[in-house]
C-alpha cells in the first residue's frame, strides 16, 4: 500500500469511527458536541507549531505564529467553555 | 524522538479524541470526555514541540500566551445565550488556521525544492492544498457572517439579490480552474492564495442568503467544515491526528447539519440555495385570528398552574432573546413544590444552534431528565393539563401536520395543541420565521399571554405565589 493509500484508509476509518460515536450524543449535548468538538479541531495547532517553530523563512514562520494563535484560541477556549457548560448538566445529579 | 515513537504518541491522542466523544453520550461521563479529550491534545501538542525541525521557541510559546490568554477569557466571560456567536467564532478560527498552515507549508516546500525529507510537491500535495485551503476560508468567512448575523451586527435574516445562484456558479468555476493551475505550476504559490480570496468571497456569499431560523443548520456545517479543513491539512503534512481529529469533527458537524434538517423537513440544498418563499394563497393573518385569539393575564395562568397536576414548558428563541430562563426555573421550582409534573419539550432546531435551549435550561438548574426531546414529549401532550410556549412558534405550528400547501408542510412539530390548554407568551401576533399565521394562536384551548418572555415569566411566578399562600 503506497503511503497515499495509508493516509486515504485512516481517513475514511476516522470517519465511520466519528459517526459511529457521534450518533449516539443526546440532543441535550449538543451545544457542548460543537464547542468540544470544536476544541478538537483546533489539532491545527500541531501544524501551526511547525511552521512556526521550524522558521524558514520570516514569512512562514509568521504565518505559522499567527495560526498559533488562531488554533489555540480554539483549543483553550473550546475545552474550557465546554467544560463550563457541561458541569452546569453534571450538578443536577 | 522517532518517527515511530511519535506516530505512536499521535495515535494515543486520537483514542483520547474518540473516547472523549464517546464521553459526550451522557451527561454523567461528558466531563470525563471532555477531559480525556484535552489531555489528548495536550500529548499530541507536546509530541509536536519535541520535533528535530523546530529551531526556535520563543515565537511559539508566544503564540500559545497571546491565545490561550483570549481562549480563556472568552470560555469563562461568555453569556450561556450567546454560545452560537462563540461556536461560529471558533469555526472560523480554525478555518483560517488551517489556510494559513497550509499556506506556509506550500511556501517551505516551494522553498526546499525535493530536498532530502521533504514533502513531495506531487499532484496529492496540490489537491490536499487546493482542498485545505478552499474549506477553511468558505469556514472562515462563512463563520465571520454568521457571527454576525447572531451578534445583530448585520441583517441576521435572508438577504438575496437577482442572479446570486449565477454568482456563486461563476466563483466556483474561478476556483477550481486556480485549482487546476496550483496542480499544473507547483511551484508557485500564488494560484494557491488567489483561491483562498475567491473562496473567501464564495463563503460570503453562501452564508448571507441564510438567516433566522436555519442558522443552526449553517453552524453546523461550518464546524464540519472546520474539522474537514483540518483533515485536509492532514492530509498535506501526511499527519495521522490531524487526520484522524479533523474527520472525527467533520463527522460530528454534518450528523449535527442533517438532524437539523431532518427537524426542518427540508433537505440541505434546500436550506443553502434554495429560496424559502412564503406562498401566496394561505389564509391570511386576519382570517386566522379574526376575532379568535382570546388574551389572558398571568392572574389566570397562575390559577390554571395550580390546578394542573401535568405541565409542559417549551422553549423557544423568544426564551433566549428575553433571557428567561431563571425566571423559568422559578416557576418550575414553585410548580414542583405544589405536587405538580414539570416537562420541558425541545424541538431540535428551537433557538440558533443544536442543543441551544438545553445548555440555557441547564444554566438554570432544570435537571437534564426533566428536557425531553420532540420524539419523546410528543406522545404524552394528550395527558399534559397545561402546556407553556416561551417564545416559539413555527415549531408549534398545527398547519404542518394540517396543511399540505403550507411552506412547513411536513415538518415535525411538538404537538403542544393536543394538551390540554395551551398559554403562549409572546410579544404580538407576529409570524415566526416561516411567514405564516399560527392557527394555534386561535385555538379552542389557547390562551395569549402578551408581553416579554422573562417579565411574564416572573409576574406568572408572583401570582402563584400568591395562589399558593
Amino acid at each position: 500500500m503506497d503511503s497515499f493509500a495509508m493516509v486515504f484508509a485512516i481517513f475514511v476509518l476516522a470517519a465511520f469511527v466519528g459517526f459511529e460515536v457521534i450518533t449516539k450524543v443526546p440532543p441535550t449535548l449538543h451545544t457542548p458536541l460543537m464547542s468540544g468538538s470544536n476544541a478538537i479541531s483546533g489539532i491545527i495547532l500541531i501544524g501551526a507549531i511547525l511552521s512556526a517553530g521550524a522558521q524558514q523563512t520570516w514569512l512562514t514562520a509568521g504565518l505559522g505564529f499567527i495560526a498559533v494563535v488562531l488554533a489555540t484560541i480554539n483549543v483553550v477556549g473550546g475545552f474550557m467553555v465546554t467544560n463550563r457548560m457541561l458541569e452546569m448538566f453534571k450538578r443536577k445529579d | 524522538m522517532s518517527p515511530g515513537l511519535v506516530n505512536i504518541a499521535y495515535l494515543v491522542a486520537a483514542s483520547l479524541f474518540i473516547f472523549g466523544l464517546k464521553g459526550l453520550s451522557h451527561p454523567r461521563t461528558a466531563v470525563r470526555g471532555n477531559l480525556l479529550g484535552s489531555l489528548g491534545m495536550l500529548l499530541a501538542i507536546v509530541i509536536t514541540l519535541l520535533d528535530q525541525k523546530i529551531v526556535g521557541y520563543g515565537i511559539i510559546l508566544a503564540g500559545i500566551v497571546v491565545g490561550g490568554g483570549i481562549g480563556a477569557v472568552l470560555a469563562v466571560r461568555i453569556q450561556m445565550t450567546a454560545m452560537p456567536q462563540l461556536v461560529a467564532l471558533f469555526n472560523g478560527f480554525g478555518g483560517l488556521a488551517s489556510i494559513l498552515v497550509t499556506g506556509a507549508v506550500l511556501f517551505e516546500v516551494i522553498g526546499l525544492k525535493g530536498a532530502a525529507g521533504a514533502i513531495p510537491m506531487n499532484a496529492q500535495f496540490s489537491i490536499s492544498t487546493f482542498a485545505s485551503g478552499f474549506i477553511g476560508a468558505i469556514t472562515f468567512w462563512g463563520s465571520l457572517v454568521a457571527f454576525g448575523k447572531l451578534q445583530g451586527l448585520t441583517n441576521g435574516g435572508s438577504v438575496r439579490y437577482p442572479g446570486d445562484q449565477i454568482v456563486k456558479v461563476v466563483l466556483t468555476i474561478v476556483i477550481l480552474i486556480f485549482g487546476y493551475m496550483l496542480v499544473q505550476y507547483p511551484d508557485s504559490s500564488i494560484p494557491y492564495w488567489l483561491m483562498v480570496i475567491v473562496a473567501s468571497v464564495l463563503g460570503i456569499l453562501v452564508v448571507i442568503p441564510i438567516g433566522g431560523a436555519d442558522m443552526p443548520v449553517v453552524v453546523a456545517l461550518l464546524n464540519s467544515f472546520s474539522g474537514l479543513a483540518a483533515a485536509a491539512a492532514g492530509f498535506v503534512l501526511f499527519n495521522s491526528v490531524l487526520i484522524i481529529a479533523g474527520t472525527l469533527v467533520g463527522a460530528s458537524g454534518i450528523i449535527l447539519t442533517l438532524v437539523m434538517c431532518k427537524a426542518m423537513n427540508r433537505s440541505l440544498v434546500n436550506v443553502l440555495f434554495g429560496t424559502f418563499t412564503v406562498t401566496e394563497g394561505g389564509p391570511s393573518a386576519d382570517e386566522v385570528y379574526e376575532g379568535k385569539v382570546k388574551s389572558t393575564s398571568p392572574e389566570e395562568v397562575a390559577m390554571l398552574l395550580e390546578g394542573a397536576k401535568r405541565v409542559c414548558i417549551v422553549p423557544g428563541y423568544g426564551m433566549a432573546a428575553a433571557q428567561a430562563q431563571h425566571a423559568v426555573r422559578e416557576l418550575f421550582d414553585l410548580l414542583e413544590g405544589n405536587g405538580t409534573i414539570v416537562e420541558f419539550g425541545v424541538h431540535p432546531v428551537a433557538g440558533r444552534m443544536p442543543g441551544h435551549m438545553n445548555v440555557l435550561l441547564a444554566e438554570a438548574d432544570i435537571p437534564y431528565e426533566r428536557l425531553k426531546d420532540m420524539d419523546e414529549i410528543n406522545p404524552s401532550f394528550k395527558q399534559v393539563d397545561v402546556t407553556i410556549v416561551i417564545g416559539a412558534n413555527d415549531v408549534v405550528n398545527p398547519v404542518a401536520r394540517t396543511d399540505p400547501d403550507s411552506p412547513i408542510a411536513g415538518m415535525p412539530i411538538l404537538d403542544v395543541d393536543y394538551s390540554k390548554t395551551v398559554v403562549i407568551i409572546k410579544r404580538s401576533l407576529s409570524p415566526g420565521f416561516a411567514g405564516i399565521p399560527n392557527p394555534l394562536f386561535a385555538a379552542d384551548n389557547t390562551l395569549m399571554l402578551f408581553g416579554d418572555g422573562k417579565k411574564m415569566v416572573e409576574d406568572t411566578v408572583q401570582c402563584v405565589k400568591e395562589e399558593l399562600g
